[in-house]
């Protein structure tokens, strides 16, 4: 009980002063003079409109990207205060005072600098020397693309941070699955990988490459796992379920939550509402929720109504009639029925009302008690200012002559009779005798005598059509199509005569909430599908640049320009990195295939444990480069550069894992020659080659060091002319690498 | 180091039990799988003479083959007019049969087989095949219609003989050829003048020929193993030959290539040469040979067609001087540009055209009124620019001015030589692309101002060089705001005659939208030269005429409005196509796969994943299989794996297309699917049988299994043969209709 009264307590803290000073150099590089500029710089012109619309809790769409990396930054500038009144309209712009400049470009420049510990620990945990992952901690650290991208208020730099994140703890999971299964440092390094996949996901979609990544090797081990006979039945199946929970379920439900979260923060309507359906709408407080509050839920006989649209492309509109015919002869010589116009309208109009009436009566207002419409029933729609019948018939539509005319019937006396029953459809109905409802119904209006399918055909009319959109007959057989589909939006009951209002109002149908009626995961797949579908549109930039363009650095950003003194920024990145790290990577893949086809003959080059090492680092640093970088040759939106850093900082972890590679092992064939211990009997024509060149680069240090560095340079490799002699002697003076020691010893 | 790491991603050691080809794995695999059926397959008697066996053999060969012949040759001719398609297929036929160039999206081999057999069964190229619905008349088609439904035919036995020796199990075999045979959509495809047909038949013939040297790979270097290896190749070509979609197959057999290499890289026993032998062997066959037959394809195509036709504005101005009847055949033209010359200016961008004006502005509203510049397809007295010094204007056509050769870097202006108005950009937003400069006509009688003035560049030249007609790559320079004369291949509305829109681009990308040759061009000044110096080679024709088609796929995009078939709805046969005919009086032919089928299919993909699995995860967990499981385990694997690749090799990548799909895209990874369902069943209903301990009843089981499959879908084609030989009457809503309550699907409409 007092155990701790008679023992000391003792902490041992283990230190490793290295990651600390790379840290302190990291925060510095990218937190110095973070303030400066104090000028919208780039593409912070986008985000920021983001964070001023969860500032001001607005709802907003973008297609570019998941919620959680907009949220991010929004915490910066909820942090500093930010109140969200700024206009991003120019990039340049100076910011005005209320802008917490620093703050918002604060968590970047954070994650930015925790990558390169990061990076440290992956080479680490991949089983490579100190010296190595310093060299890969450096790279990072000095590496001007990636300081100038986590500087900014930009996400790229927060997504590397993911990316690392979760390969590195996966590296620690699955180091730690052979000692300590199901241990608590085993389970916290599990999950922390499914949420860092996840949060990678949140922050851009490309993230998901990196989830892809990880799911595969991971896959990868866990076949081997359950080809592991000397574990019970049990026991893999309770390994695959935790593997299941943690890398499929978690990022699922983790991706709802950002969503979840997103939808609680911009809940007030806003200029990106019209984009969404009316339901979704109508969730959102003001706009359309206002206009809609408290009228009837089902459509009755006699109802007014607006129709709107809901595919809602080329833009959102709803069903308009006006005066205007249409001509009678067309430019190209078709002829019309030169009856009224029905066109969509991109606006709220006092002609976008149409009132439902029952073919076998006349009047147009509600019955007491309303009769409403049913799936299946046949109605006509009256247009309310001019009071003609909506009407279809077998004469070509204006811009899209396969389909029918729809047009308001005038009747000329010239032998074309009416068509204006339409039969109703509702698309999302649970039964045949469901009633037509406000905002959630989907209906098609069918065309009775010739079953045509009201449609919008997204074709702009021309000048006699005001511009507005044309609206056909489309034969139901070609298919269904959202376009099809229409729902109403506005409602009331028609009431022709002030006294009947009050008598209407008393018996009024339960009004109901439709906010209420729209689950989150209604309004979550409705979200998800508009931003996946929304369409940037694909303008050229003056700085877009091709995949190809990137490896080469044939590219930059100009980012931002003092308009006075002309002090800049560019993103452009270290070309000596660059270099290296793709001839790093031709290297690795190289030796990769000529180990596996002699492997494959049965001659073992290197011993299995750092074959698999070998492998391993390739899976995860080369295929991260390639899985975050081949799939921008066939994505056709616009490229810039900064979409290649997240694939460079792979490759720059694959630097200093073939460097070490070379020196460990090609360079070293030259000492294990000289021993006769070690017998290896086959050795290719390329690692003697090496072992060659090796020996030259040695005779010269020995000329110029001193003799006291050889063990160090045995494994040190060609980097060993630089920092890493120094960094091999400094460790090797605190005694901690075990591996230094034992490599000597062999030397 | 823990073995989940210690395993490595990559995990290369070789493993003995999955030796597929290897020339151990064959032995290992083969006896066993050879002497399986005799033991564990109840129907057929476990006894009996090889010779009985034979005749058995090619009886049931020649029973599938006839049968499928019978339903493919079963009213070919019906209906007698264009059917979807046919408009194009056979157009395109015609032209080989009149040697008149055209364009198309796909290589020519497909439309020359069937150019050629039109040819044989005396059709005479007059037939206009101008839209679905004409009627043939008294013009001869049957001969393309029976050459495709031949080709069609040879499927079904394909399809038979690649499961047989898949499977070594005849029942399997049986259940393939018969859910082909009994398919309504490959018996519709199958009917008519389409390059479907054609392409399956060389997609099949391939995998067929693909596993008989698998299935030689005991024998090396045989000349049984020679033979089909290089047919495989033949075959890679003719299907690259008839579509692009045949690169999937090429996918598949190189991947079942590396694979098989892999195996004998492996096989120590083998010395490297011998290796290096089977290397050398598979680049031949499969890579040298189909590459020399796809290019001869190619080169007798353009021997073919050497008469000027549709397809001319297509191609690049030097492609079109080979065209006899193109105004640049045989023309001889000078060779340098030169001041005073008279010229077209044509983009290098497939079907932008020349660079035009006409005596129209610009509308109110639209940039400056002034004339509008635009680029046209035709061939038009607008086209005709005159090129001048951007300093004088005197005639430079006056025989005093001795001759001055434009230069690369000069400053010029080119003159419309029908207006007089000088070729103009300035900072106004172009009518379409916001971001870019309008481009318009400008002055009077070739006075106007220093926005006029352009420079002249040649793509990878030096400074100072000539510039040649046709060949040169030449942009245009505004001097002024720097920005690069290009057209953005967006059609203007009305105003502009649906023309395409000129702009002026600040971005100086190098694409082919800003990219432009010189023409025509006439300068009685200076000594023509023929044309013929200029022709490309043929490397370059070849070239230029895959950059064309590949441009042209990616052309082909779905519009946003629009109902589009999406490859999701494939599998499950979500709607068909409609061949011929609308309405109730018409003959109607409507291509939708048998229900029954596809959606067996369906079952057999997610049932096979399953088992497959299944038997991995046992595999590899150690677990000891019994000797008859362990072999139908093999076939499952093995022989199903390859079919499940195909599969998923034909249908995935239409993901991942941007251009308008089709439902007949499907059709050969259907193929593969039923091949699947196939051999799927055929072991599941073994497995079913060796679990149950009485013979009497496991052999029953496997029978009436075997049987209702077999006759499920005999008369599920039974139900819906009038979808393919043609419906006359009601619709299928109306009880009347003979297709009345086989509506299964509201998206389905006949």
């Amino acid at each position: 009980m007092l155990g701790f009264l008679k023992r000391p307590v003792v902490v041992t803290a283990d230190i490793n002063l290295n990651v600390v000073a790379l840290t302190a150099v990291g925060l510095l590089s990218r937190l110095w003079h973070l303030a400066y500029p104090r000028a919208v710089v780039f593409d912070e012109v986008y985000y920021g409109q983001y964070i001023s619309f969860y500032m001001k809790r607005i709802f907003f769409l973008d297609g570019s990207g998941p919620p959680f990396g907009h949220m991010l930054l929004a915490l910066g500038g909820y942090l500093g205060g930010f109140d969200g009144n700024f206009l991003w309209n120019r990039i340049g712009a100076e910011y005005s005072s209320n802008v917490p400049v620093w703050s918002l470009r604060l968590l970047p420049a954070l994650t930015g600098a925790f990558s390169i510990p990061m990076a440290y620990q992956i080479l680490l945990e991949l089983g490579f020397s100190h010296c190595a992952a310093m060299g890969a901690a450096l790279l990072m650290l000095i590496e001007n693309a990636l300081i100038t991208q986590s500087r900014l208020m930009l996400l790229e730099s927060v997504l590397i941070f993911f990316n690392l994140l979760a390969v590195l703890s996966y590296l620690k999971f699955s180091n730690s699955q052979k000692h300590r299964p199901f241990s608590l440092s085993w389970w916290f390094w599990l999950m922390l990988t499914g949420v860092a996949c996840s949060c990678a996901v949140g922050v851009k979609y490309m993230g998901i490459f990196t989830y892809l990544l990880v799911l595969a090797v991971a896959s990868v081990h866990a076949w081997h796992l359950i080809g592991d006979q000397t574990l019970s039945n049990v026991c893999v199946l309770c390994h695959l379920l935790a593997r299941a929970a943690a890398l499929l379920v978690i990022p699922t439900l983790m991706y709802l939550l950002f969503f979840y979260v997103h939808l609680i923060l911009v809940y007030r309507s806003g200029p990106h509402d019209q984009i969404m359906s009316s339901a979704f709408q109508a969730s959102l407080e003001g706009g359309l929720a206002r206009i809609t509050q408290g009228q009837p839920l089902e459509v009755a006989y006699g109802s007014q109504v607006t129709l709107k649209n809901v595919f809602g492309k080329p833009v959102p509109c709803w069903l308009h009639s006006h005066q205007s015919t249409y001509p009678m002869i067309y430019e190209n010589g078709r002829g019309s029925s030169h009856q009224q116009q029905v066109t969509c309208y991109p606006f709220k109009d006092v002609n976008n009302w149409w009132i439902v009436k029952d073919p076998g009566r006349h009047q147009l207002v509600v019955n007491n008690p309303p009769r409403p419409v049913r799936h299946g029933d046949v109605v006509q729609l009256v247009h309310g200012m001019t009071t003609r019948f909506l009407n279809t018939h077998d004469v070509a539509a204006p811009l899209s002559p396969h389909s029918q005319e729809v047009s308001c019937y005038v009747d000329y006396n010239i032998s074309m009779p009416s068509q204006n029953l339409w039969r109703l459809d509702i698309v999302n109905r649970e039964s045949d005798t469901e009633v037509w409802k406000t905002i959630l119904s989907e209906v098609r209006l069918v065309h009775v005598n010739t079953s045509a399918v009201l449609k919008l055909s997204g074709a702009h009319l021309p000048d006699w059509g005001f511009q507005q959109l044309e609206v056909v007959g489309e034969k139901l057989s070609r298919g269904y199509h959202e376009s099809m589909v229409w729902n109403v939006e506005e409602h009331r009951y028609g009431k022709s005569q002030e006294q009947k209002e009050r008598e209407l109002e008393l018996h009024s149908p339960a009004q109901m909430d439709v906010s209420r009626n729209l689950s989150f995961m209604a309004r979550f797949l409705e979200l998800q599908w508009r931003m996946l579908t929304a369409k940037s549109d694909d303008s050229e930039h003056k700085y877009s640049s091709s995949p190809l363009d990137w490896v080469t650095l044939d590219t930059s950003i100009a980012y931002w320009l003092h308009p006075r003194t002309s002090a800049q920024i560019h993103l452009l990145g270290n070309i000596v990195i660059w270099a290296s790290a793709s001839l790093a990577m031709v290297v690795y893949v190289l030796l990769f295939f000529w180990y596996l086809l002699r492997r494959r003959r049965s001659i073992c080059d290197i011993p299995e444990d750092s074959w698999l090492r070998w492998v391993l680092a390739g899976a995860l640093c080369a295929g991260g480069w390639a899985v975050n970088y081949l799939p921008f040759f066939m994505m056709e939106k616009t490229l810039f550069l900064y979409h290649y850093l997240p694939a460079l900082t792979f490759q720059i972890l694959l630097l200093p894992v073939v460097l070490q590679h070379v020196s460990d092992h090609l360079c070293r064939y030259r000492a294990c020659t000289a021993t006769p211990l070690r017998g290896t009997s086959s050795r290719g024509v390329l690692s003697v080659d090496l072992g060659v060149a090796w020996k030259g680069l040695r005779s010269q240090r020995r000329h110029r060091g001193g003799t006291g560095e050889e063990g160090v340079a045995g494994w040190g490799g060609w980097e060993s002319r630089g920092c890493c002699g120094r960094w091999g002697r400094v460790l090797m003076a605190l005694g901690q690498p075990v591996e230094l020691a034992r490599l000597h010893g062999v030397q | 180091m823990p073995p989940a790491v210690g395993g490595g991603p990559a995990g290369s050691e070789p493993r003995p039990r999955r030796g597929r080809a290897g020339v151990e794995g064959a032995r290992a695999v083969g006896p066993d799988v050879g002497a399986e059926p005799a033991a564990r397959s109840p129907k057929r008697p476990a006894r009996g003479s090889r010779c009985t066996e034979a005749a058995g053999r090619w009886t049931l060969l020649t029973l599938v083959t006839l049968l499928s012949f019978a339903t493919r040759f079963h009213r070919l001719d019906e209906p007698r007019h264009i059917c979807w398609d046919e408009t194009h297929f056979g157009k395109m036929g015609s032209y080989y049969i009149n040697r008149t160039f055209f364009f198309d999206v796909h290589p020519p081999l497909g439309k020359m087989l069937i150019g050629l057999a039109g040819y044989l069964s005396g059709y005479d190229g007059t037939f206009l095949f101008q839209k679905p619905g004409d009627k043939y008349e008294h013009h001869n088609y049957m001969g393309m219609r029976g050459f495709c439904a031949f080709l069609g035919s040879l499927l079904v036995p394909f399809a038979y003989l690649t499961v047989l020796e898949l499977s070594k199990s005849f029942p399997a075999a049986l259940l393939t050829a018969a859910l082909l045979t009994f398919d309504t959509g490959c018996l519709t495809l199958s009917q008519y003048i389409l390059l479907d047909p054609i392409l399956m038949f060389f997609i099949m013939a391939a995998m067929l020929s693909m596993v008989k040297y698998n299935s030689c790979a005991n024998r090396p270097f045989s000349a049984p193993w020679w033979f089909w290896l290089s047919l495989t190749g033949i075959n890679l070509a003719g299907a690259l030959g008839v579509k692009f979609v045949g690169l999937f197959i090429i996918l598949q057999v190189g991947w079942n290539t590396i694979s098989d290499l892999w195996h004998l890289f492996g096989d120590l026993s083998l010395s490297v040469v011998t290796v290096g032998k089977h290397l050398t062997a598979r680049i031949l066959c499969l890579i040298a040979l189909p590459l020399t037959l796809y290019t001869a394809t190619y080169a007798i195509h353009f021997m073919v067609l050497n008469k000027s036709g549709p397809g001319d504005g297509f191609f690049s101005s030097a492609f079109q001087a080979r065209l006899s009847g193109n105004n640049l055949h045989n023309a001889s033209i000078p060779e340098h540009l030169a001041y005073g010359s008279v010229i077209t200016v044509k983009n290098l961008r497939m079907a932008i055209g020349y660079l035009h004006s006409h005596r129209h502005l610009y509308p109110e509203g639209i940039g400056a009124r002034q004339q509008q510049v635009t680029t046209y397809l035709h061939k038009d007295y607008n086209n005709l620019w005159i090129i001048k010094k951007h300093n004088t204007n005197a005639d430079p056509l006056d025989p005093s001015i001795p001759v001055e050769f434009v230069r690369h870097g000069d400053i010029v202006r080119l003159e419309h030589k029908e207006t007089s108005r000088n070729l103009h950009s300035h900072y106004h937003e172009a009518p379409l692309t916001r971001k870019h400069y309008q481009v318009t006509g400008y002055g009077i009688n070739g006075t106007g101002d220093s926005n006029d003035f352009w420079r002249i560049e040649v793509i990878n030249r030096k400074f100072g060089n000539r510039i040649k007609v046709l060949r040169s790559r030449i942009r245009l320079i505004h001097l002024v705001t720097g920005c690069v004369l290009g057209s953005s291949g967006k059609v203007l509305p009305k105003w502009g005659w649906e023309q395409l829109e000129v702009t002026c681009t600040p971005y100086l990308k190098e694409t082919l939208n800003s990219i432009w040759n010189v023409e025509d061009h006439i300068n009685p000044k200076l000594p023509n030269i023929s044309l013929d110096v200029l022709q490309p080679t043929f490397p370059e024709i070849l070239l230029e005429s895959h950059m064309v088609m590949i441009r042209g796929n990616n052309g082909l995009k779905p519009k946003d409005n629009e109902f589009t078939s999406k490859p999701w709805h494939w599998p499950i046969n979500y709607q068909g196509l409609r061949f011929s005919g609308i309405n109730d009086t018409d003959f109607r032919v409507y291509l939708l796969g048998n229900p029954v089928i596809w959606w067996l299919n369906l079952l057999s993909i997610a049932l096979y994943l399953l088992l497959g699995s299944i038997i991995a995860v046992a595999v590899q967990r150690g677990t000891h299989l019994p000797a008859e499981v362990e072999g139908l385990s093999q076939v499952l694997l093995q022989g199903g794996g390859q079919l499940l690749l195909g599969w998923m090799l034909h249908y995935f990548p239409f993901f991942l297309m941007g251009r308008i799909l089709y439902f007949h895209h499907y059709f050969p990874a259907m193929l593969f699917s039923s091949m699947l369902t196939g051999i799927l069943w055929d072991t599941l209903l073994r497995l079913c049988a060796w679990s149950l301990a009485s013979s009497f009843l496991a052999r029953g089981v496997y029978m009436v299994g075997i049987l209702s499959l077999l006759l499920g879908t005999a008369y599920s084609f039974y139900l819906f043969h009038p979808l393919a030989y043609g419906m006359v009457g009601p619709l299928a809503q109306d009880p009347g209709s003979p297709m009345a309550g086989l509506r299964w699907l509201e998206s389905w409409d006949f």
